[in-house]
């Protein structure tokens, strides 16, 4: 089932974009969404049914070197179901939108045909990101990370026509390739240390690569944290994370679609998926997941202080994505990768409602981005309305605070929030601003868009329609995802833990029903914390004394404890069972679960004064922005200008790069080494240029045959005189 | 089957012969004929080359379907081919029907142009297939002098300087191969390759003009043989050769120039350098890694700066080569294998990128990039070729070109972290200037003027692109189709080298 569920999509791709001219547009397209839909009921079928037993499904062989070996294969765990219900969902359901919304594209005259083309993109795309989750080694993985690569880059250059469409696809691969620097250079690591690149051997060195130092440039490394870190660059690529993320806003070149599928609800969370799964290499790297939450935690704030002053709609949306998914590194990076996951999940669905119900009113207003331009689009486009108003509503997190009722993203957002608690004062703080900001760019989108008079261009005002059904089929869906997705399933990523460990297949269960009931338990268990939280700062000689200490710390508690404990430890050589490693020492879920009121409360409180600030700023008095932008200049031109980013990198990256390149061309190679070679030469250039002139003459044949003469000669005398 | 090589690699020699003795006449049906025996004699060439493919035992390290003889003036002809060199054999019978196939527009002195290159595959054969020192010498030389003429008679405007460009480079590099041919002569007693390769040259340090020599003879030898080695290639300095000789080669010369010829160097490492002079290898190889990876940057980073299609994409063979030297002398499995897969995979890629080119060129006679743009608005199916082939040159996973930089990388990693970061960087810096290219060509709106009529591509031109398309496919997917032939050879290759390296000198160089 898993590989119909894989393949499904690239034979859609193959016969959409090749076979439609035989079987016409409109069939190849449907083809391609029903072999779509195919795939994800399947995929929810998986989900539903999965027992958490990890599955290994080999297709072919793959790279074969020596001891590195490495197969095509399906890995089927808790990890790759969450993912392949949310890829083939959303894919699906972007598939199914998108025969409306290409229908009419005024970027391309009549006669042209566009549509068969996106379509096997996106069907490409999704087939290449689902080798990357049902990966089970990473040179697979890297396969299909470079693969949603090259989809996301030739559907960013979808309208290749535009200068801006071709410079933006362009910098999103090569932005990510940087990224994947890390990320190969991670592999290389790895390999080189465990011997191997398949995710079961490499997770069962982990424990001995945080004893292993190794010599990286410069300098020694623990091996962990060093390999973490390398591929978190890969991550951060991916990703969008900061320093790496100037992409993703130039991404929304791409037709609309495109950017709810792939820049928001799956290849860029792509980076968190990769440090989710590598969660047993990181349990043993805690530098590494300090960089992480740094990060995180940094993008998450950054980002969206860059949305609340953007006014195309798609980078408001943009923005957030890079901001959410500064969110969920948060949570993997202070250990809780259920919680990433969860976010993840959850995100998926609301963000990309919000991307197709942007589409929605872009489409009502003819390819109208700019929402200065909008306003009081309520009552033309109703439905679009309400998708988004719910998609709002789940962003930013409306839910009843201190119970488990909510819209989707009030449950993972504030795991999320929880979760950083513990983990981390820096990311803590800085995710419940950026709460209050999200709220704030969130509201302001939906008031500048939908509330108000119309602004800009009455024309289009006028004509202003709802969208066809096609579309609004799929906005329905993911509001049932955006409402539902966190209450439902709250309990298996984080709300019990107990089960999150069955449901993830992780085998200490036992440890985390004794912390959860056990009152004696759960002191020993905060009692340790705190000595984890120090040994990890001193880092390589700590690091793998931390498990031991953690055992000593438990050991008055209870006899079951030590017990479970030491089950928790992955014996060596055995890879630890399940979906994610949790390590023995880790107990931030559980202290997440006791977190204060006043921290549980607080992402609300910051989520209700962003609304209420947007509603102020953007319904009450909306005058107030301008003035406050003219007022505070410098500021509002940082932002509007995301920081200057791109200028900067223009500046020391991609203008020195060029300049180097024609220096070493016409300076090294013309001047110095050709210089040096043809001084070297003087001495034959009067024969050379007679040569020449003869050449013309027709003696070309004779000179060569002279050569071989030559060379034959010169041997031959040479074996005689030389044998003999 | 006695006879298998001899008749791989003399059949198109043959060829030749007739055309040159039989076919008489100027006219366009001469012309014709001329090309249509040329691609019947090498895709026959072809066809029993894979007599060769079935034939081989992959299991077998050594040397198969061995034939040895005597030869004129006591000059011993012996030839062979073992997990290293088969490929190579297989991949010139592969290309040459593809390059006549490109070759059907040409309209001056046709038969001539068959015959070279006619003459110059049956030379190329026989430098991956000869086991005698002298042989094989002879072939490697031999070969340049159809090549010369393919670029000096049928080339663009600057073809001379090009052409003795090229011509002075390798030969230069050659002389210093074959004194130091004479020399192992003399240390060794013989010429047999096998027996070379089993012979262990002095490695005493000695001291030449008052230096002292780490590795001794074999140093030196190593270095004489690097000298041709590295020119061929091309490696870092000695690299300007090529962007020249390609600019100025016609399209099918530049073809069997990339996607072969620059092989030969590399072929020539791992039959020479590493089993002949192991510790002269070991002594040089962080010279050779650093030359490698200087070429990666530094010539990825002028082919950014290029205007010129055919430059830009010689530039970026110069990197790929980087590639294959730092992997040969990383010298351990995933190392030597990658630089194998890299040389077979970077002969279907950068040959493919040439026709690219050439499809272009036949029309707009221009390479210039800014004459382009556009493109994929009226060559669709040009288009997606180009656009497949970039995506393999710049290495993405899935097609051939990714495997072997993935091998060679990782085979560098466990040697020095500094040159494979260093390399790495080049994953980066190709995707820059290859989609740079991509994006200047086919992308934008087709605005120019004179290219508002061009037409995609023929019939003929697709089905020189599509056997191409196949293997670059075929081995990124299932590269154990290359790993499982050259695998056993390797094997054997690195660990008679560790064997041979003295522990002292195996520390010294790490």
């Amino acid at each position: 089932m898993a590989t119909i569920i894989l393949f499904a999509p690239l034979i859609g791709s193959i016969l959409c974009g090749f076979g439609w001219r035989l079987i016409g547009e409109k069939a190849a397209t449907w083809l391609a969404t029903l072999l779509l839909f195919v795939a994800a009921v399947l995929s929810w079928n998986i989900f539903l049914t999965f027992d958490g037993e990890t599955q290994h499904i080999t297709v072919l062989r793959f790279i074969e070197s020596g001891s590195l070996t490495t197969e095509w294969g399906i890995r089927l765990d808790r990890m790759s179901a969450i993912m392949l219900v949310v890829v083939n969902s959303v894919s699906a359901l972007v598939h199914l939108y998108s025969i409306g919304y290409m229908a009419h594209d005024e970027n391309w005259s009549h006669g042209e045909s566009y549509r068969p083309r996106f379509f096997a993109y996106l069907s490409f795309f999704t087939f290449a990101m689902l080798a990357l989750i049902t990966s089970d080694s990473l040179v697979q993985m890297f396969f299909g990370w470079e693969g949603v690569g090259v989809a996301s880059y030739l559907l960013i250059g979808f309208y290749y026509k535009k200068p801006s469409a071709n410079a933006a696809a362009m910098k999103a691969f090569v932005v990510n390739r940087v990224g994947d620097f890390g990320f190969a250079l991670g592999i290389f690591a790895l390999f080189y240390l465990t011997d191997s690149v398949n995710f079961d051997d490499v997770f069962a060195a982990a424990p001995k690569l945080a004893e292993t130092n190794l010599r990286f440039l410069w300098t020694e490394w623990n091996a962990a944290n060093l390999i973490g870190v390398l591929l978190f660059i890969g991550a951060m690529g991916k990703s969008a994370q900061l320093f790496l993320h100037t992409w993703l806003p130039d991404a929304m070149e791409g037709p609309t679609p495109v950017s709810a599928l792939i820049h928001a609800a799956t290849m860029v969370t792509a980076g968190v998926f990769l440090v989710c799964r590598m969660s047993p290499i990181y349990e043993f790297a805690p530098d590494a997941k300090t960089m992480i939450v740094v990060v995180g935690a940094t993008t998450a704030f950054f980002a969206a202080t860059v949305g609340l002053v953007q006014n195309d709609i798609k980078r408001v949306i943009a923005y957030s994505t890079c901001s959410q998914l500064g969110y969920m590194f948060v949570a993997a990076g202070v250990g809780v990768y259920p919680v990433a996951m969860f976010h993840l999940f959850t995100h998926a669905f609301f963000k990309a409602m919000l991307f197709l119900g942007a589409g929605s009113v872009i489409h009502a207003m003819h390819h109208e981005q700019d929402m200065r331009n909008y306003g009081g689009l309520r009552k033309k486009v109703p439905f679009t309305f309400w998708a988004m108003l719910i998609g709002t509503l789940a962003i930013t997190g409306v839910g009843i605070p201190l119970t488990h009722y909510g819209f989707a993203g009030f449950l993972s957002k504030d795991a999320v929030i929880e979760s950083a608690w513990v983990g981390s004062n820096y990311a803590f703080t800085l995710l419940v601003i950026a709460a209050f900001m999200t709220s704030f760019y969130s509201w302001r989108l939906m008031f500048m868009t939908f509330f108000g008079a119309p602004r800009g261009d009455a024309e289009k005002h006028a004509h202003a329609h709802e969208s066809p059904a096609v579309m609004l089929v799929p906005l329905a869906v993911l509001a049932m995802g955006a409402i539902f997705a966190g209450m439902v399933w709250y309990n298996s990523f984080f709300g019990d833990e107990a089960k999150m460990r069955a449901w993830f297949g992780i085998e200490a269960a036992a440890q985390g029903e004794a912390a959860a009931t056990d009152h004696g338990t759960e002191a020993a268990a905060t009692e340790a914390a705190p000595v984890d939280a120090a040994s990890s700062e001193h880092t390589n000689e700590a690091a793998p004394a931390a498990p031991e200490a953690v055992t000593t710390e438990a050991a008055p508690a209870t006899t079951a404890e030590v017990v479970a404990t030491e089950a928790a430890a992955p014996e060596a050589g055995v890879a630890p069972k399940g979906a994610i490693y949790l390590g023995a020492d880790n107990h931030v879920i559980h202290e997440a679960h006791n977190a204060p009121t006043w921290v549980k409360v607080s992402p609300f409180v910051a989520m209700v004064l962003g609304f209420l600030l947007a509603w102020k700023f953007y319904i009450r008095s909306p005058e107030l922005p301008g003035k406050l932008a003219a007022q505070q200049r410098p500021l509002y031109l940082f932002l509007l200008n995301k920081w200057y980013f791109d200028e900067l990198y223009d500046a020391i990256f991609v203008k020195p790069a060029l300049w180097l390149g024609r220096f070493l061309w016409k300076r090294g190679d013309e001047k110095v080494i050709d210089g040096t070679l043809n001084g070297v030469a003087l001495g034959i250039i009067p024969f050379f240029t007679k040569l020449a002139g003869r050449w013309q003459s027709g003696y070309v044949f004779t000179y060569a045959f002279a050569m071989v003469l030559g060379i034959a000669a010169l041997l031959t005398w040479m074996t005689l005189t030389v044998g003999h | 089957m006695t006879y298998l090589l001899s008749i791989i690699t003399f059949l198109p020699a043959v060829a030749a012969a007739i055309l040159a003795l039989f076919l008489r006449g100027s006219g366009e049906a001469t012309a014709n004929n001329a090309k249509w025996l040329a691609l019947i004699a090498t895709s026959a060439t072809f066809l029993i080359s894979l007599i060769l493919l079935v034939g081989f035992d992959p299991a077998n390290p050594g040397m198969q379907f061995v034939e040895e003889g005597s030869w004129i003036a006591g000059l011993h002809y012996k030839m062979g081919v073992d997990g290293i060199s088969i490929l190579f054999v297989l991949l010139t019978t592969f290309l040459m029907p593809i390059t006549i196939l490109s070759c059907w527009g040409v309209e001056t002195r046709v038969k001539e142009y068959m015959i070279a290159f006619l003459l110059l595959e049956s030379l190329m054969l026989g430098v991956f297939m000869a086991l005698d020192l002298v042989l094989f010498y002879l072939f490697f030389e031999a070969g340049l002098i159809p090549m010369f003429l393919i670029i000096g008679i049928w080339g663009g405007q600057n073809r001379i300087y090009a052409a003795f460009k090229f011509f002075l480079y390798t030969f230069l590099g050659s002389v210093l191969m074959l004194v130091a041919m004479i020399a192992m002569y003399m240390a060794a007693g013989t010429t047999d390759i096998p027996t070379l390769m089993a012979f262990e040259f002095s490695s005493e340090p000695m001291a030449v003009l008052g230096m002292t020599i780490t590795g001794g003879l074999q140093t030196l030898l190593f270095l004489a043989f690097f000298a041709s080695f590295a020119v061929k290639m091309p490696m870092w300095p000695v690299h300007t050769w090529l962007p020249d000789a390609h600019v100025q080669a016609p399209t099918g010369g530049s073809v069997v120039l990339a996607a072969i010829m620059l092989k030969m160097g590399g072929y020539g490492f791992l039959r020479f350098s590493l089993p002949m002079f192991p510790v002269g290898s070991a002594v040089m190889a962080d010279l050779v890694f650093w030359m490698s990876a200087i070429a990666i940057v530094y010539t990825s980073l002028v082919a950014l700066a290029q205007e010129d299609m055919k430059k830009l994409i010689a530039y970026s063979s110069v990197a790929h080569m980087g590639y294959v030297t730092m992997g040969i002398f990383a010298a351990n499995q995933q190392g030597v294998d990658g630089a194998i897969f890299q040389m077979i995979s970077h002969g279907f890629i950068s040959g493919a990128m040439f026709l690219c080119v050439g499809v272009i060129y036949d029309r707009m006679h221009t390479r210039e990039i800014d004459a382009y743009g556009g493109l994929v608005s009226r060559m669709p199916a040009y288009a997606l070729v180009f656009m497949f082939f970039t995506m393999a040159n710049v290495g993405l996973p899935g097609t051939s070109g990714f495997i072997g930089e993935f091998l060679v990388l990782a085979g560098i990693f466990q040697v020095n972290t500094w040159v494979a970061a260093v390399a790495t960087t080049g994953v980066i810096l190709s995707a820059a200037y290859g989609l740079y290219l991509y994006r200047r060509v086919a992308f934008g709106a087709l605005v120019k003027e004179a290219l508002a009529t061009i037409q995609d591509m023929s019939r003929r031109e697709r089905a020189i692109f599509a056997p191409l398309i196949v293997m670059t496919l075929l081995l990124g997917v299932y590269p154990a189709l290359v790993t499982d032939i050259i695998g056993p050879s390797v094997a054997q290759l690195v660990t008679d080298y560790h064997a041979s390296i003295p522990a002292v000198a195996e520390v010294a160089t790490h």
